[in-house]
Order: structure tokens, then C-alpha cells, then sequence
């Protein structure tokens, strides 16, 4: 297979970048300065895209590749896949479902804990030294607060298993409605955000979905409410959220994803009801290389006419 | 003004401020039925006040930095109870009060919930690095250095929980949401818990890759936590203490996790509170908290109505709401 041109569009691991170079003849699109003259060298040659969730395939991309057969993301989130295109080109496309669904769902909660407990506050408290002048001030009980989870799906129910562990009633908001699930639905994100304490964006990023945080949701979740994104960045109005939490609009917000990473709104650097994370969802030493090891056992299931192992198109 | 009308109240005697009077407010405490004696409002020297006022103190208000101790107890010899704003009796001579008579009631289980939440909140900031993260976010390294490190799953992890009382119990009941599989040790085997049961630390610490400490410091489990536990845990082990900082021989833990004989460590509680070993402060690995679990306004105010409850107990000759009897 090692004739086989793939196309790796963002880094996203080491040992993915290992693996693929053994088994193709691996191209690294952010090592060309003119990729438009790289394209054009090799457009005859590369098969197969792997994406991840900071770039993947969009439709200029896919058209400049006649000899594109798959898309293989890095990543759950296809938003930054031309699904359409590739369906009507025929082009198969791979995620990581479900060996990322514990560490996200982990680290969703450990926001909530870490921006309501104030643990990274806290951490600054005493290494700074603060301690020996007085003790720390109160912090809010998570236990028992109400979780508003927007999107049901894999991560969605495992942050809700997750929460109900600390007697958090569930509410959510989803395209469909669960009734097998026993939690509480509402029909619209406005009204989840008006009855929950701590709301999470838990579902994937769409042309529906982009924005669904604004600024009329911020004010319904209001001065005490607390935000929590492991979704996708534009999943909020970030200069919405700003000015909400400048303002004492928002009682607080735990981000792991932002509208243009690697920045983060600088303003927010100053804020201790915030907790800022640079995307680490799923970024745990076992999950990434079950993740990566996925993308492979897609590429070559595909290129030996096998089944793949997690299609979405 | 309060002591002036209520002159004639029984009196319940505070050595020191509690942290939760200012931290809350003293008005939660209020009742009809007893006054406090603030003798850190008093010019008097300690044992001077206690001598003074002796014959008029029923009962005392424990909070952690005044120990209750046999020599005081001997010097307020009206006193028939001890009640506590802590869960932990460390700081109260127990064998003193039984011999003396005196009953005591601490916080029962009025904190369980959150310092078992403070408890899972420490071990996934570990494991996932959530404090570092956030740290080189907002030094902007996100940018200049790129993507952060990976960090560690929880999920599937062997979490050995020292002490599986009330607050062990809600530790253990939250990770098994995260697909940890719970053990403990604890003095003696629990009918009501359904976890693999280990009857020495040691043996937990080797079939476990995080250690959660929450147990009562006694003579007993005083450093406990010593050099061959830790080596035990192993280099991939990780350590949470919400419980009293001398449950751990800190400088052993130091010397671990500065030689990475322990891959790292979540405290909420030291030896010498304020006091930190320096050495941690230079450590990614580490994740400090200064001693407050219990520090919500709903655990205060719950354990304010819980002290109340037990002091108008004593005083109207009910029984105790929260009375400390050895299991």
C-alpha cells in the first residue's frame, strides 16, 4: 500500500503520523508553504484525507483531489467535512465515535467542578502564597444543581450518567426527544437554559447549531448559571459570552473549545469564574492512540475492500 | 447586646473565631434556648477566662485550631458536650471526654457531598492536568508552543479508597460513574459496600492506580501513608488527600513525586496548614487546595442548623442530633 498518497491536513499525533508512514506515502500539508503548487503536484496521487478536529475536508479541497476515495477524521466532529460533497462524490467518511465519549464526558465535569469549586483559583491561591494570609473564600456545592445538557447523543448521556453520580437532576435539549431516558426534556435551548444551573453544549456543530449559545441563552441562564463547552467553538457567540462574563451576566463558563483556536479572548485571562482549556477533550495518552489506531484500521479496511470500521458516509 | 438580654441562657463556650462565623455569618447560629461565651473576645488570658467562667459553661463549640484537651477539660468540669463544626475529632482528646462523660457530635455527614466532590474534582484536575492547562492558556502558550501534552483516562482506572466512611462512600459512588473500579481499606469490612475489600493500605496501594484519602487521622493512621505505600502506588499512581494532612509522611510524598516514584498528587490538606513544601510549587503534577472541602455556603449552612440542633438538644434534654459514638 505504500504507493498509496495520503493527505494529513492538520497535525494532531505523533504516533498517527508513525503509523501512516509506514503503511503510505505520507504527505504533511502544513509542512508545503504553496499548497496550492503542492496540490498540483500530487493531485493525481493522493487517495485518502486524514483530518482532525482543527481542518478537514471542504469542498475546494475534495475538487482538487480527482483521486480522492476517503475522509478519515482525527476526531468525532465531522463539521469540518463537506459531508454533502462527499456524498455526491461518492467519497467514504471515517470518525472516532465512542473511544473518545469517557474522556470527554470526564473532562466536562471536571470543568463544572473546576469552575464551581474554583480549583484552579485555588491551585494560584497557594502557590502564590496567599494561604498564610487568610483563608480561601467560599465556592458553590455542586451536588444536587441542576445539569442542562444540549445534545443527547453518546457524550451528552455520558455526562448525564456522570452528573446523576452527584444527585444532579438532568434536563436536556436534543433534535429528539428520549423518552426512554427519564430526563427531563424541553423543546427549545431557551427554556433549558432559564430552568438549569449549569448548562453543557454536548452536541455536534452544524449550520443549526452555530450560535446556539447567545446572547439571549447567556441571559436566561443568568448571573449564577455557568456555561460549560466541549463542543465545538462556535457552538458560542464568544463575543457574546465575553462581554456577559465581564459584565456579571454569566455566573461562569468552562471552555475547552474556542471560534479561533489556538486564541483566546485575552479578556478572559483575567477572570476566576472561568476555566480555559486548550481543546483536550480527548486528549489523554490512551484515547488518542485508540483514536489513531481507528483512522488506520479505516484506511486500510477501505483500501483492502473490507468494511470499514466506523463509516459515516 | 445579646448578652445583655440573655443573661440567663446556658452558655456554650467558643475558644476561637470559627472560620464559618465570618465565612457565613454568626446569625445562623442564633437560638433562643443558649448563648456563646466568646472567650477569643475577651482580654483575659485563656485559662483565666476559663477559670472565671467555669461554673456557668454546659458545653463547648469546637472548630479546628483549639483543641479540646483533657487539661481543659478539667478546668470546665460543668461541661457534659462537645460539639464540633468539623467531621474530623482529631483535635479532641475522645478517650478524655468518654472517661470524663462527655458526649460529642461533630459534623456528621453534613460535608459528605462536598468534600467528596472536591475529592473527584482533585483526581480528574490530576489526571487531565486541568489546573496546568488552564495556566498555559492564559500565559498565551496555546499559541507560541502549540497543542498541551496529553494527560491521563480515568476511565477504567483502579481507584483504592483509604476509609470508606460517609465521605469515602460518596467518593466512591460518583467514580464508579466514571468507570473507575472502586476498593478501599478501612478498619473493617463495610456489610453495606459491595467493593473488593483490602485489610492493609499496602495491598490497596499495589492494586490500585489512584489512592483517594478519606479517612480520620488517629494514632493508628497517623503517616500511614508512608514511603512503601507510595512505592506501592507506583509510578503511574496518583494521590488525593481531603482528609488531615498527617495521614501522609508529606516529606516521603515529597521525595516521590520530586524522584517521579509517583506520577502525581491532588491535597487539599497538609502537615502544617498554611504552611506547603516548596518543593510542589515548582510541580506540574500537583494540584493544592487550601484545606477547603466543606468551604460551600449550603455545607455551612447545613452544619450550622446540625450545631444549633445538637446544642438545643443538649439544653431541652433530647437526644442528640449527630452524637459521635466509635463504630
Amino acid at each position: 500500500m505504500e504507493s498509496i498518497g495520503v493527505l494529513m491536513v492538520c497535525p494532531s499525533s505523533t504516533y498517527l503520523e508513525q503509523e501512516l508512514s509506514k503503511r503510505f506515502s505520507l504527505y504533511k500539508f502544513w509542512t508545503f508553504s504553496d499548497k496550492t503548487q503542492f496540490v498540483k503536484t500530487h493531485s493525481n496521487s493522493i487517495r485518502a484525507i486524514v483530518g482532525a478536529a482543527a481542518a478537514g475536508a471542504d469542498a475546494a479541497l475534495i475538487d482538487s483531489l480527482p483521486k480522492l476515495e476517503i475522509v478519515a477524521s482525527f476526531s468525532v466532529g465531522l463539521d469540518k467535512v463537506d459531508l454533502i460533497k462527499c456524498k455526491d462524490k461518492g467519497i467514504r467518511v471515517t470518525n472516532t465515535p465512542d473511544v473518545l465519549t469517557d474522556d470527554v464526558a470526564d473532562l466536562a465535569i471536571g470543568l463544572i467542578l473546576a469552575v464551581l469549586r474554583r480549583l484552579c483559583e485555588c491551585d494560584r491561591y497557594v502557590r502564590s502564597g496567599k494561604w498564610k494570609k487568610g483563608d480561601f473564600k467560599l465556592t458553590t456545592k455542586f451536588t444536587g444543581k441542576t445539569v442542562g445538557i444540549i445534545g443527547l447523543g453518546r457524550i451528552g448521556i455520558g455526562i448525564a450518567k456522570r452528573a446523576e453520580a452527584f444527585s444532579c437532576p438532568i434536563s436536556y435539549y436534543s433534535r429528539t426527544e428520549k423518552p426512554e431516558l427519564k430526563y427531563k426534556y424541553y423543546s427549545n435551548v431557551l427554556d433549558l437554559a432559564s430552568n438549569c444551573d449549569i448548562l453543557v453544549v454536548a452536541c455536534p456543530l452544524t449550520a443549526e447549531t452555530h450560535h446556539i449559545i447567545n446572547r439571549e441563552v447567556i441571559d436566561a441562564l443568568g448571573p449564577k448559571g455557568v456555561l460549560i463547552n466541549i463542543g465545538r467553538g462556535p457552538h458560542v457567540d464568544e463575543v457574546e459570552l465575553v462581554s456577559a462574563l465581564l459584565e456579571g451576566r454569566l455566573g461562569g463558563a468552562g471552555l475547552d473549545v474556542f471560534e479561533h483556536e489556538p486564541n483566546v479572548p485575552e479578556e478572559l485571562f483575567g477572570l476566576e469564574n472561568v476555566v480555559l482549556l486548550p481543546h483536550v477533550g480527548s486528549g489523554t495518552v490512551e484515547t488518542r492512540k485508540s483514536m489513531a489506531d481507528i483512522v488506520i484500521g479505516n484506511l486500510e479496511a477501505h483500501f483492502l475492500k473490507k468494511p470499514l470500521l466506523t463509516p459515516v458516509v | 447586646m445579646a448578652t445583655d438580654e440573655s443573661q440567663n441562657l446556658p452558655k456554650v463556650i467558643v475558644f476561637i473565631k470559627p472560620p464559618v462565623f465570618t465565612l457565613l455569618g454568626e446569625h445562623y447560629f442564633h437560638s433562643p434556648i443558649f448563648q456563646f461565651l466568646k472567650a477569643y473576645e475577651s482580654p483575659l488570658p485563656l485559662h483565666q477566662f476559663l477559670t472565671t467562667h467555669a461554673h456557668s459553661i454546659q458545653a463547648i463549640l469546637s472548630s479546628g485550631g483549639a483543641p479540646v484537651t483533657a487539661d481543659i477539660l478539667d478546668k470546665l468540669p460543668s461541661v457534659r458536650l462537645v460539639v464540633t463544626t468539623s467531621a474530623g475529632l482529631n483535635q479532641i482528646d475522645l478517650p478524655a471526654c468518654r472517661l470524663r462523660g462527655v458526649a460529642v457530635a461533630n459534623a456528621a455527614d453534613v460535608y459528605s457531598a462536598d468534600v467528596a466532590d472536591l475529592a473527584v474534582g482533585l483526581l480528574i484536575d490530576v489526571l487531565r492536568k486541568i489546573s496546568c492547562a488552564d495556566r498555559y492558556v492564559r500565559q498565551g502558550l496555546w499559541v507560541t508552543k502549540g497543542d498541551y501534552p496529553l494527560g491521563y483516562k480515568l476511565g477504567g482506572k483502579r481507584v483504592g479508597i483509604v476509609g470508606l466512611g460517609s465521605i469515602g462512600f460518596e467518593v466512591a459512588k460518583r467514580l464508579e460513574a466514571f468507570g473507575c473500579h472502586i476498593s478501599y481499606n478501612s478498619r473493617k469490612k463495610k456489610p453495606y459496600a459491595s467493593y473488593p475489600f483490602y485489610s492493609n493500605v499496602h495491598e490497596l496501594a499495589a492494586n490500585s492506580d489512584a489512592l483517594v484519602i478519606c479517612c480520620a487521622l488517629t494514632d493508628q493512621t497517623r503517616h500511614m501513608i508512608n514511603k512503601e505505600v507510595l512505592l506501592a502506588l507506583g509510578k503511574e499512581g496518583v494521590i488525593v488527600n481531603i482528609g488531615r494532612g498527617a495521614i501522609i509522611d508529606e516529606k516521603e510524598m515529597v521525595q516521590c513525586l520530586v524522584q517521579e516514584e509517583i506520577r502525581g498528587a491532588g491535597l487539599d490538606v497538609f502537615e502544617n496548614e498554611p504552611d506547603v513544601p516548596q518543593e510542589l510549587f515548582a510541580m506540574d503534577n500537583v494540584v493544592l487546595s487550601p484545606h477547603r472541602a466543606v468551604f460551600t455556603p449550603e455545607s455551612f449552612k447545613d452544619l450550622a442548623e446540625l450545631v444549633v440542633g445538637n446544642l438545643e438538644a443538649f439544653f431541652l434534654n433530647k437526644p442528640l442530633l449527630s452524637l459521635f459514638g466509635d463504630e
